[in-house]
């Protein structure tokens, strides 16, 4: 039944042409720009772009650098995402457990720093853990935080920092969300604040804390702005860092066609990764 | 009750851990060069805040200024347009039945998976191709399309305008697209702040397209252009305080945005995570 095609082609043209344009065909783009070669007759011939098939591929699968990035983020992830998530929960939990006074100015307060775009953040933090300009230099001398031992964490306190307010408010949001009778059950049997929390609550917020994870994974295999930043502040930051430092490096070569591949096969991770994480924890 | 002290001291601790970064970016941008490095970090000194803030808004004729729009342009109106198109288009899926309409809904949803930094370099390439790299437009109008906004304003239209007004609007006779923007539109306002709040973002922390798109610093963001300061530090001293006194300047206005827009995160956020 099509009786208003005419208001439907209005409404959904426009965004629809935009992600045609700006969604679908760069991901074509990328996957054909990724099929093809350059060859030159002879050293110094002219260059030729020839199909290549999965030639681009077979080079991303044996760079060395590209796997230790990819392994990098990977374990960054694994640590990064569970800490600043359960960091998130609980902050949502003590809000909404009634001990809490001034709930509002936490709320804020915990909030702000997502306010503060990731590159500005990392640069704020750059200086903050530099031994010579920070407040604490007795501390970041100590520590020595941007040695290459330490500034992966020093970057997972970045993102840290910026988004457990936000994924605070997810979470607490769907707290609020709960009517309260549910809870009297539990409390007529006796369950204490941590009882409710960990047999109640947490379990009713499960779709609010599998969203966040959700984007939190996509986050850490993009990561990009910290580490790039950081470039500046301390040498142990590679070109090659993250995977998305490797395209951008690849792409500045110019390599286009690796860059390509690259980014095909990072998206392809990032999707399968995420829909990993949906399933695994809405089982 | 022991549990109060014990979450009141878990909340101070992180408050403490969350605002004392911004508290130093303050008190620094108002130091002199002299002072940031010999007076202590997280008090004041003398304070020189005005002439900081005069020294930013006109090195080099005033760049920053020039980011400083560019950024407003690329973010509130690619974010204002954004969520236009992107509610009609959740409106339409919500309303109406046609056919395709789960079809391109879960094309829409698996854009929302796709990582935008996988698209910055193919877009690159398909804008150099144009000619059209380097532009204000290169940035502008891939940063248009929001599909977790069209989720967002499929599920809130569905949920906050009901079909038999859409058909008494009919019965009045007036048209589908005046019922949309005289009606619906209104219904679903909290899910388009919501949109335009994440749209905001996402294209204010969005930094491969631009880092690979702009070669001309004159269209630079203030945030890729605070970024080039800063990776020229080690040459021009200078930079260093410009570019903490940048931050703070184009942080702040943010900051009350945010605090002042809470209360749209967490409806939309509510909305989001209810499926």
């Amino acid at each position: 039944m099509t009786r208003h095609r005419s208001a439907v082609v209005f409404f959904v043209a426009p965004f629809g042409t935009l992600f045609a344009l700006f969604y679908l065909l760069p991901i074509g783009y990328a996957v054909a720009q990724s099929l093809y070669t350059v060859e030159r007759t002879g050293t110094f011939g002219p260059a030729r772009e020839v199909f290549g098939g999965l030639v681009q591929y077979q080079r991303v699968f044996a760079d060395g650098p590209f796997w230790a990035s990819v392994g990098r983020v990977l374990l960054f992830g694994v640590v990064q995402v569970p800490v600043m998530i359960g960091l998130a929960l609980l902050l949502a939990l003590l809000l909404d457990s009634g001990l809490v006074k001034g709930r509002r100015f936490f709320r804020l307060a915990f909030f702000v720093p997502y306010a503060i775009p990731g590159v500005l953040a990392a640069i704020m933090w750059g200086f903050l853990y530099s031994p010579t300009l920070s407040p604490f230099t007795a501390l970041t001398r100590a520590i020595a935080p941007l040695d290459a031992g330490l500034v992966l964490w020093a970057m997972a306190n970045v993102v840290t920092w910026v988004y457990v307010g936000y994924n605070m408010l997810i979470i607490y949001s769907a707290l609020l969300a709960v009517p309260p009778e549910i809870y009297e059950a539990a409390r007529i049997d006796g369950a204490g604040p941590v009882r409710l929390a960990w047999s109640v609550k947490i379990p009713l917020v499960r779709p609010a804390i599998v969203l966040t994870a959700v984007f939190s994974v996509i986050g850490t295999l993009q990561l990009l702005a910290e580490p790039q930043v950081f470039r500046s502040f301390s040498s142990a930051v590679s070109s090659t860092y993250t995977p998305n430092l490797t395209v951008y490096a690849t792409s500045s070569i110019p390599n286009f066609h690796l860059a390509a591949a690259f980014s095909v096969v990072l998206a392809l991770a990032t999707c399968a990764l995420s829909f990993t994480v949906l399933k695994v924890s809405t089982r | 009750m022991k549990g109060r002290p014990a979450a009141m001291t878990v909340m101070g601790v992180c408050t403490v851990y969350f605002l004392t970064p911004i508290w130093w970016l303050f008190v620094s941008a108002t130091k002199t060069r002299a002072d940031f490095t010999t007076t202590a970090p997280l008090w004041f000194a003398d304070v020189a805040l005005v002439d900081n803030v005069r020294e930013v808004l006109t090195y080099r004729d005033g760049i920053f200024v020039r980011w400083m729009g560019n950024s407003v342009l690329y973010t509130a109106g690619a974010a204002l347009i954004g969520t236009l198109l992107a509610a009609m288009c959740g409106y339409a899926l919500a309303i109406y039945r046609f056919p395709g309409r789960e079809t391109i809904f879960n094309v829409v949803l698996g854009g929302v998976l796709v990582p935008a930094t996988a698209l910055a370099l193919p877009l690159f390439l398909i804008f150099s191709r144009a000619g059209a790299a380097n532009t204000f437009w290169a940035v502008f109008l891939p940063s248009l399309v929001n599909p977790f906004g069209v989720y967002l304003a499929r599920i809130y239209a569905a949920a906050s305008v009901p079909g038999e007004l859409v058909e008494a609007a009919r019965i009045d006779g007036a048209g589908e697209v005046r019922t949309f923007f005289t009606i619906s539109a209104r219904l679903m306002l909290p899910a388009l702040v919501t949109i335009f709040l994440f749209q905001f973002t996402a294209v204010w922390n969005n930094f491969l397209l631009p880092l690979i798109m702009l070669g001309d610093e004159r269209l630079f963001p203030v945030t890729l252009g605070l970024y080039t300061w800063n990776t020229q530090v080690n040459q021009v001293p200078q930079l260093r305080g410009l570019v903490l006194v940048g931050a703070l300047l184009s942080v702040v206005p943010l900051v009350v945005a945010f605090l002042l827009l809470q209360r749209f995160w967490r409806n939309g956020l509510g909305t989001g995570s209810v499926k």
